[in-house]
């Protein structure tokens, strides 16, 4: 699985996930339509007119699938919806220098790939981004690299085999552990049980 | 072999190893509310199966309700829809639900220690990032996402790689006016919002050995405020006397639950020694909660403050934190919405009337506390200081149902997050103890606790 896409550069650190999705948009009780909310009170000026300064509105912007992260991205609340939201608007991998825990699983669970980088990489490939939008960059999850020549990167990532093979297989983790049900219910009856 | 707390608990849950570090985990306790679980229970229904152990979830409708006239049908249409789906799935799937008007309904973290469903040595899990509040009783607790409540739901299980550990020692004792509150701020303000990321982080020390499990439920719920999976405490007397007092107990689980403390050798990726001397109120000066300073600083004095978080709370970096005029007070919350918290404000506030400048909500945590609350009276002295005392649910903490703080407008809370529009677009939040809150309340400016309270 490869993905080659331009790029989406956010330089701020902590970005908490009620600025990826605020709370008065988790009212639905569907998964669907939330990328429009993406970054709500950032992308939005008053009321429903786009803000054109901000970068995810920019024209040549629209086509990239990666975004590229502060520190820390994800941090905060539990919601899902800031995966969905981000995979609703086209996002397949965030690349930052760190992931809040919480978010990091979402984000596997909804087939984007959070990838970690040094600093210094994330600063180049930020730099590079901001100085020209229309560059590339290429991920290769089977061999576990952030790919861009012009820059001179060619990064190794971190991502546990059995979190790879789930994106690239397509191993669903529910479907996993729905056939572990068995053993799950026999570990249940086994446990010590005290009075 | 020597173990923590933590591992001790772990490997007692462990189903099976899937791979080099993750493993499948056992929950004992799932607790659900609206705003996480309508998705989950889809999946279940598109899968065509049941939920595997209904009686080990319990629901409630927390993040949604109203605060005043409960019982009215809610009037955001979107909030109807989902407390009315809550109530739907839990009577299909035959899952108990403490929803609006139950006896027992509250917020998610509060009625779970309060019906005595917590208990030391468990796995727990919420589709909500505080549910490290149970950490309290000795418990591996933590915040999930939505697919994982459906795997909860369908497998009572998790594949979860395990955690680095971490213990966070203080030692020493508290000075006059220092709340649980400020421990966690300070402790926060010193690792910064991601300092224990990856990390599960127990709690160690005589401070924590001397607080009520109330006291010790407010510092392991902001755990998360540090990145930190979840936070844990030693089981002790206080742990086993709170559960005993809640529901039966026999003497085989209390010995149980003594063997899982951590063993004196055991070590930790990670040891932060503090002392509470150093410890003193705090109040946040950002949009982060790793941004507390004490009171005769300056805003600008503040740790991890960026340049854009003091632009957001129009803060000037020369001004100090005292002084600053406020519009609001939100007292309550699962940080801060106990019977204890409602107590220290009323003895604070007692005979003592809010400033003219501000809105001040008190929101129990749950029905009980409220209800609680009555009888000692409590209510009177907030209604008598202009105070309003409303029923119980999330409220400001994330104003998802009416209870929002208008764009601009500064607040004083209980709550634990002062993120950008956390309260309401525009909203600017200030994170403190009950007793602040409460000091602020009556001078209508964010005021240090300890002018109104007498020393012994
Ligand atoms: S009170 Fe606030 S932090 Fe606690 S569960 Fe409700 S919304 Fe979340």
């Amino acid at each position: 699985m490869k993905i080659n896409s331009t790029t989406i550069p956010l330089p701020i650190d902590n970005i908490d996930t009620d600025q990826i999705i605020p709370a008065k948009f988790l009212k639905q009780v569907d998964k669907k339509g939330y990328g429009k909310h993406l970054f709500r009170n950032w992308r939005y000026s008053e009321g429903d007119s786009q803000d054109p300064d901000f970068i995810l509105n920019k024209p040549e912007r629209k086509e990239a699938t990666i975004l590229l992260a502060g520190n820390n991205f994800g941090c905060g609340s539990s919601r899902e919806h800031a995966a969905w939201a981000l995979a609703d608007f086209g996002i397949r991998a965030i690349i930052s220098t760190q992931f809040a825990d919480i978010f990091k699983g979402n984000a596997y669970n909804n087939g984007i790939v959070p990838i970690e980088l040094e600093k210094e990489q994330v600063n180049v490939l930020i730099r590079g981004s901001l100085q020209n939008p229309n560059l590339k960059i290429e991920i290769d999850l089977e061999n576990q690299k952030v790919l861009s020549p012009a820059l001179g990167i060619k990064e190794t990532f971190d991502i546990h085999p059995f979190k790879k093979q789930c994106l690239v297989e397509g191993v669903n983790e529910t479907e996993f552990l729905i056939n572990l049900r068995p053993e799950i219910q026999e570990f249940e009856s086994k446990r010590i049980q005290l009075p | 072999m020597v173990k923590t707390l933590f591992d001790k608990i772990w490997d007692s849950h462990v189903v099976k190893s899937v791979a080099e570090g993750l493993d499948v985990l056992f929950i004992d306790q799932h607790y659900i509310h609206e705003v996480t679980s309508p998705q989950a229970f889809d999946g279940l229904r598109n899968r065509g199966i049941q939920v595997l152990f209904p009686e080990r979830c319990t629901a409630t409708t927390d993040h949604n309700v109203p605060t005043v006239n409960q019982l009215k049908p809610i009037k955001d249409p979107l909030s109807a829809t989902q407390v009315a789906s809550l109530q739907k799935n839990c009577e299909e799937f035959g899952i108990e639900l403490y929803g609006i008007g139950h006896e027992k309904q509250g917020i998610v973290h509060i009625i779970g220690p309060e019906l005595g469903i917590t208990q030391p040595g468990m796995t727990i899990v919420c589709g909500d990032s505080h549910t490290s509040t149970h950490g309290a009783f000795g418990t591996i607790a933590f915040g999930i996402g939505t697919s994982q409540v459906e795997q909860v739901l369908a497998a009572q299980a998790l594949i979860l790689s395990h955690p680095k550990t971490m213990k966070i020692e203080v030692s020493g004792t508290l000075g006059f006016g220092v709340s649980s509150k400020d421990v966690i701020l300070y402790i926060i303000s010193k690792l910064g919002t991601q300092g224990a990321t990856g990390h599960f982080v127990e709690y160690a020390g005589d401070v924590f050995r001397n607080m009520s499990m109330e006291e010790r439920m407010t510092v392991c719920n902001m755990s998360i405020e540090m990145g930190a999976r979840g936070g844990l405490i030693g089981i002790d007397d206080r742990t086993i006397d709170y559960v005993a007092s809640k529901t039966e107990i026999s003497e085989e689980k209390i010995a149980y639950w003594k063997s899982l403390n951590t063993d004196q050798d055991a070590e930790f990726d990670q040891v932060i020694s503090l002392k509470g001397e150093d410890i003193q109120p705090m109040v946040t000066t950002g949009t982060a909660p790793d941004t507390g300073v004490t009171f005769g600083k300056n805003v600008g004095d503040a740790s991890h403050l960026s340049q854009k978080a003091l632009e957001y709370m129009q803060f000037k970096p020369g001004e100090k934190i005292d002084d600053q005029k406020i519009d609001y007070v939100f007292i309550g919350s699962c940080t801060n919405g106990r019977i204890e918290d409602l107590r220290s404000v009323a003895d604070l506030v007692k005979g003592k009337k809010k400033a003219n400048n501000v809105n001040v909500w008190v929101v129990p945590g749950s029905m009980k506390v409220r209800s609680q609350a009555i009888e000692e009276n409590l209510d009177k002295i907030f209604t008598e200081a202009g105070f309003e005392f409303r029923e119980p649910g999330c409220s400001a903490c994330l104003a998802m149902n009416d209870d929002k703080i208008p764009a601009g407008s500064l607040c004083v809370s209980t709550s634990n997050r002062n993120f950008e529009g956390r309260q309401g677009d525009g909203a600017r939040t200030v994170l403190a103890s009950p007793l602040t809150a409460a000091a602020s309340a009556i001078t209508g400016k964010i005021t240090d606790p300890r002018v109104f309270l007498n020393e012994n």
